[in-house]
């Protein structure tokens, strides 16, 4: 019986231990504890959302510079493309303009070379038709005196022809 | 309660746990029955010692023989209060902690003197003296009036230094918490931080909901209280040993704080439920005193299961200790055969005896919180 007898002091004393040990706790010890728990957790969590934020923006901004890599790199092959083409262009136009100059000087050396021949061909026909002329002159003027003479006249005339 | 099913796998495991306990406080017990009344039947001097143990230790004195042992009444002697702390040693070779007795008289208003006075119960002082039980009583037998004893007991003492210890270590944390502001906790705060965290998580507001963070303070000063005096309990040297939350005083108190903050705290919805249940009206008469019955029967288990739970465990790990004796009062080398596994056995209750420290320290607190929750619910029909 003794052991389920509660004793009047103990009643006291657990009363008066108990409600300021309630009151002292919940003001000096159970308040300021949860409260830093609340702010430990609370920094931790927006340092969670944040570290979460920067992620997916370095993520973001990653792929954007990814794409625009990819586009400059688009880019410098399409300007190499087209450099390179240009280049074979005007190679090729230079080439071509240049056969065409070297055709075209060609023909004309050739067309001035076959009129200088003509020209001299002409000339040379006339020269020689004068000559030719000269010499049926002397020898008219020479046979008209001797025969032999009118042979070294012919002869001479023909040597200086040559 | 209707609203925590997941709390059901809980509950079992404490019931297969106090099946254990049960079957081993009778184990304990009747080996106790058979070894007690064998040793009674040995010789006449052990009735003498069971009726009247201060003619007991008188004779034994005069003889200059060892007292004889008995074992329910030193297990009775350890679980009960004293009104000084007995440290080692036995009859006028006693040491022990003198601890101030305050008496209220109505006659004579307060006495207040030293428990030493008492000589551990072989002396009169200032017109009072210890009973057989402990307790003071007045020297003139045919003295009617009542005594009010409001003395720093054994278990008084033993509370303040637990509470003194929390109060230091709490304190201590809180200040450095604010000290390091949004940082980790350091050392020993570390062990402590996740009790407080299970109890507002895992109790309070898996119990109550969004309004648990009200209660909480008082949640978690009746979990440290209970928990730090089972510790203390635990440790068998002063400043520990001394059955504090396993007195049925201290249960009762704490059983009665929570049954004023469920009352005081309730809603309107808590009383409809009492008084206006979801019946139809003839059952009223069945159904309001079983309501009104269970206000009462809650804090009522509350206080018995802390108190039932505490005081058996220290009386298991007594009495395998006493096993030693009591064979060791047979032959002396009986008792030595016999103490291995005596103490084996109570190093293995000891072991169990921690889990129950918090076990019971959160049962507390968890029924606590449930029946808070219970109270303060909402009802959306």
């Amino acid at each position: 019986m003794q052991l389920v007898t509660p004793a009047i002091g103990l009643l006291f004393w657990m009363l008066v231990t108990f409600s300021l040990l309630l009151f002292i706790l919940k003001k000096f010890a159970w308040k300021p504890i949860l409260e830093s728990i609340r702010n430990r957790e609370q920094t931790i969590e927006d340092s969670l959302s944040l570290a979460e934020k920067t992620k997916s923006e370095m993520i973001r901004l990653q792929g954007e510079n990814e794409s625009l890599l990819a586009e400059a790199r688009k880019e410098r092959n399409a300007m190499l493309k087209e450099a390179r083409e240009m280049r074979d262009k005007i190679v090729g136009d230079a080439k071509s303009a240049a056969d065409e100059e070297a055709k075209k000087l060609m023909n004309r050396a050739q067309d001035e070379i076959e009129k200088q021949k003509s020209a001299a061909i002409a000339e040379i026909k006339r020269e020689v038709s004068i000559l030719s002329v000269q010499i049926a002159e002397k020898l008219m003027q020479q046979q008209l005196e001797n025969n032999s003479a009118q042979q070294g006249i012919i002869e001479n005339q023909l040597s200086q022809l040559n | 309660m209707m609203g925590h099913p997941k709390k059901m796998p809980d509950f079992i495991a404490l019931f297969s746990i106090s099946s254990v306990r049960k079957t081993l406080v009778s184990f304990v017990f009747s080996a106790f029955l058979i070894v007690s009344t064998f040793a009674n039947h040995s010789s006449g001097e052990g009735e003498i010692a069971a009726g009247h143990p201060k003619a007991a230790q008188e004779v034994s004195a005069s003889h200059d023989k060892p007292t004889k042992y008995d074992p329910g009444k030193m297990i009775m002697d350890h679980v009960t209060d004293a009104h000084d702390w007995h440290l080692f040693g036995e009859g006028h070779d006693a040491v022990s902690i003198s601890l101030p007795v305050i008496l209220y008289v109505k006659s004579t208003g307060f006495v207040t003197f030293s428990s030493s006075n008492f000589q551990h119960g072989h002396a009169a002082y200032d017109g009072f003296e210890l009973n057989e039980k402990g307790s003071v009583v007045w020297e003139d037998k045919l003295n009617t009036e009542s005594i009010y004893d409001l003395s720093i007991t054994k278990n008084v003492f033993a509370m303040m230094l637990a509470v003194l210890s929390l109060m230091l270590i709490t304190i201590g944390m809180a200040r450095s918490y604010r000290k390091r502001e949004g940082k980790a906790p350091k050392g020993f705060h570390n062990l402590i931080e996740p009790l407080i965290l299970f109890i507002r998580d895992d109790v309070a507001r898996a119990s109550i909901g969004h309004k648990a963070d009200k209660y909480l303070p008082m949640l978690l000063s009746i979990f440290f209280f209970i928990f730090v005096n089972n510790l203390f309990g635990l440790i068998p040297i002063f400043p520990g040993g001394a059955n504090v939350t396993g007195n049925i005083a201290v249960t009762m108190v704490l059983a009665v704080i929570v049954f004023l903050t469920v009352n005081l705290n309730a809603n309107k919805y808590y009383w409809k439920h009492i008084f206006v249940p979801d019946v139809p009206v003839w059952m009223y008469v069945i159904i309001i005193p079983i309501e009104i019955m269970g206000l009462v029967l809650k804090p009522f288990v509350l206080m018995l299961r802390l108190f039932a739970n505490i005081t058996a465990g220290h009386i298991i790990i007594l009495g395998f200790f006493s096993l030693i004796f009591i064979f060791g009062a047979m032959k002396p080398g009986l008792g030595l055969a016999v103490s291995p596994l005596s103490v084996a056995f109570t190093v293995f209750m000891s072991l169990l005896e921690l889990l129950v420290a918090f076990l019971q320290a959160y049962v507390f607190t968890l029924l606590t919180a449930i029946y808070i929750g219970s109270a303060i619910e909402e009802h959306h029909h």
